[in-house]
């Protein structure tokens, strides 16, 4: 080979070089492309889109849209419906959280010992996690009817008055806690028992043998070692109890008198029925402002605690 | 004290027992309602009791009152489209952020990460707005959309593949494969059970969701299961027939509870994956 070819080949070369340098430099951008354009259309653009849009006012069907600042604000503010929906909304979180915890926590330590009879027993707590929530609601609008319903007709004997609960404001936001908790609360005990195996058991039995009773055990041991668990499961039930009202639409519609109107059906009726996209555009930007923050300062708790979900 | 022990453990396993059993008395009741030859309005609606002759009266009535081929077959088709794309996307994101450096990636993934928090169902107005621009809204397309691209399957793929060695990967790229033939050929086929993983996680967040295919869909042509199941229920439900009701629900529930039960296993790893996200 003559150094004239040489050169010659190598001058063919370099551009081809860069090209391949080019194409590896683009890679990531062309393997990511699809992702973020569903991302982009769906996931960043809305939020944008929703902010603006609170700030203008627009009946669905009209053309024209008026810029008025922060007046949708100040109308959903003073909106008794939309305080009703927040007030609601708080109760409706702390009364699934805690519980759907609470009882995820007792049937893992329940169902902790992989035995046959267990596993029954695990699959029969799952089952709500497989079944739409609409379906759930379907059943559960006749377990709670009175008189011929199911809670009626077992425990009806047991109980001075027949109770309407979904039809009665008093307990109706109640009611469909309950359906809530039934449906997450067998999902919530997979990740405790999942943490529960991963556990270290020399802790355990140490503890033991410095004489610690269950309760003491559970206190001082098992508790603090679940914590990242905890928070984490704790950051799941809050999204769910925000984003998921498929069992108000079906059960209650709100009612009665509201009582069970949480945020995001205050903003799908807002939309749909009202017709008023600007209060509802405002509605939608305050949940979600309440979706980051608290979920956020959750992420943070339990990175801090030194949760590894990796 | 062993006795005692013995007791208490006896003690635990009943109570466990009786919990789970009354966590699912919701379904029996479903089994059997659906099952009794119908009897609406009566006072033994509730009865958990097996119906002495089982009737499919139910299912029959149901069947008239939903269009539920229909249902089934648009479900399927949201449930596989959407698990489709969301498979191609989520590979190949995972493969960026496990394999790949570049500028901006950890924000990059923060950023995807995101739809986690801000879930589709919370964007109902605006994706709503987004549909009809695109021209896909009363359409199974517009009811899929928004989850072709999962934070939690880019996250899954992305964890998935860098567990792999890259002893694979080297040897097929120095044979001359493509990244999407070493994708194709040698990565995904490895990540088999994490694919397994999030498609059952995918196929039964689709089959069940409710209210963004309510806001996208109007004609009924275009129903799936559960928006078929409302509106068999706003029927039924004024009419108190309530072993129809059970009927409908079964039949809305029931492919996902036999999967389950015949899948336990993979179900339950599946679930629990769902939540390292």
């Amino acid at each position: 080979m003559t150094a004239e070819t040489f050169d010659a080949d190598t001058r063919k070369l370099v551009p081809r070089l860069g090209a391949r340098i080019a194409v590896r430099r683009l890679r990531p951008l062309a393997l990511l492309a699809p992702s973020l354009v569903a991302l982009g259309l769906f996931t960043y653009w809305p939020v944008l889109s929703v902010a603006i849009d609170s700030l203008y006012a627009r009946r669905l069907g009209a053309r024209a849209s008026v810029f008025v600042g922060l007046d949708n604000y100040v109308r959903l503010l003073r909106d008794d419906k939309f305080a009703a929906a927040l007030i609601n909304n708080l109760i409706y979180i702390a009364a699934t959280v805690v519980p759907s915890l609470i009882l995820a926590l007792a049937f893992a330590l329940l169902l902790r010992r992989s035995t046959v009879f267990n596993r029954a027993l695990r699959a029969l707590l799952f089952f709500p996690t497989v079944v739409p929530l609409i379906a759930a609601a379907a059943l559960w609008t006749f377990l709670f009817l009175p008189t011929i319903g199911l809670i009626d007709y077992y425990l009806g004997s047991f109980l001075p008055v027949s109770v309407n609960w979904i039809g009665d404001e008093r307990t109706a936001l109640a009611a469909i806690s309950f359906v809530t908790v039934w449906k997450n609360a067998g999902y919530y005990m997979l990740f405790y028992l999942a943490a529960l195996q991963a556990m270290p058991h020399e802790l355990v039995e140490a503890a033991i043998l410095d004489g610690a009773g269950p309760w003491q055990r559970l206190r001082h041991v098992i508790l603090p070692l679940l914590a990242p668990t905890t928070s984490f499961v704790a950051v799941i039930a809050f999204i769910q109890a925000i984003t998921t009202v498929d069992h108000v639409i079906v059960m209650t519609r709100g009612g009665p008198s509201d009582s069970t109107t949480l945020l995001l059906y205050y903003v799908f009726t807002t939309a749909t029925e009202v017709h008023d996209i600007g209060k509802a555009a405002a509605a939608t930007v305050l949940t979600l402002a309440l979706l980051l923050l608290v979920s956020g300062a959750g992420i943070r708790v339990f990175e801090r605690r030194g949760g590894d979900a990796n | 004290m062993r006795i005692r022990l013995r007791i208490g453990a006896a003690f635990l396993g009943a109570l466990a027992a009786a919990v789970a059993l009354l966590w699912a008395t919701p379904f029996l009741w479903m089994l059997v309602a659906s099952f009794r030859a119908d009897s609406f309005g009566s006072l033994e609606m509730a009865s958990l009791l097996p119906p002495r002759s089982p009737s499919f009266a139910n299912f029959r009535a149901a069947w008239d009152a939903g269009d539920f081929p229909v249902y089934y077959l648009n479900t399927l088709i949201v449930v596989l489209g959407t698990l489709s794309v969301q498979l191609v996307t989520i590979s190949l994101a995972g493969y960026a952020f496990a394999r790949l450096r570049f500028w901006g990636r950890d924000v990059l993934f923060y950023l995807f990460l995101l739809q986690l928090m801000i879930v589709p169902p919370v964007l109902i107005l605006p994706n709503l707005k987004t549909v009809i621009a695109l021209g896909i809204d009363n359409r199974l397309l517009g009811v899929m959309a928004p989850y072709f691209a999962s934070a939690f399957g880019t996250f899954l793929m992305r964890q998935t593949f860098r567990s792999l060695p890259r002893d694979f990967e080297d040897a097929a790229e120095i044979d001359g494969a493509s990244l999407l033939q070493r994708l194709r050929y040698v990565l995904l086929p490895l990540a088999r059970p994490a694919l397994a993983a999030f498609a059952i996680v995918s196929v039964v967040a689709h089959w069940n969701e409710f209210l963004w295919p309510l806001i996208v869909i109007n004609s009924p042509g275009e129903r799936t299961l559960t928006l078929g199941l409302a509106s068999v229920l706003g029927g039924a439900e004024g009419a108190a027939q309530w072993g129809l009701i059970a009927a409908a629900t079964l039949l809305v529930s029931a492919p996902l509870l036999a999967a389950f039960l015949a899948f336990q296993r993979q179900f339950v790893d599946s679930f629990v994956f769902s939540g390292i996200k």
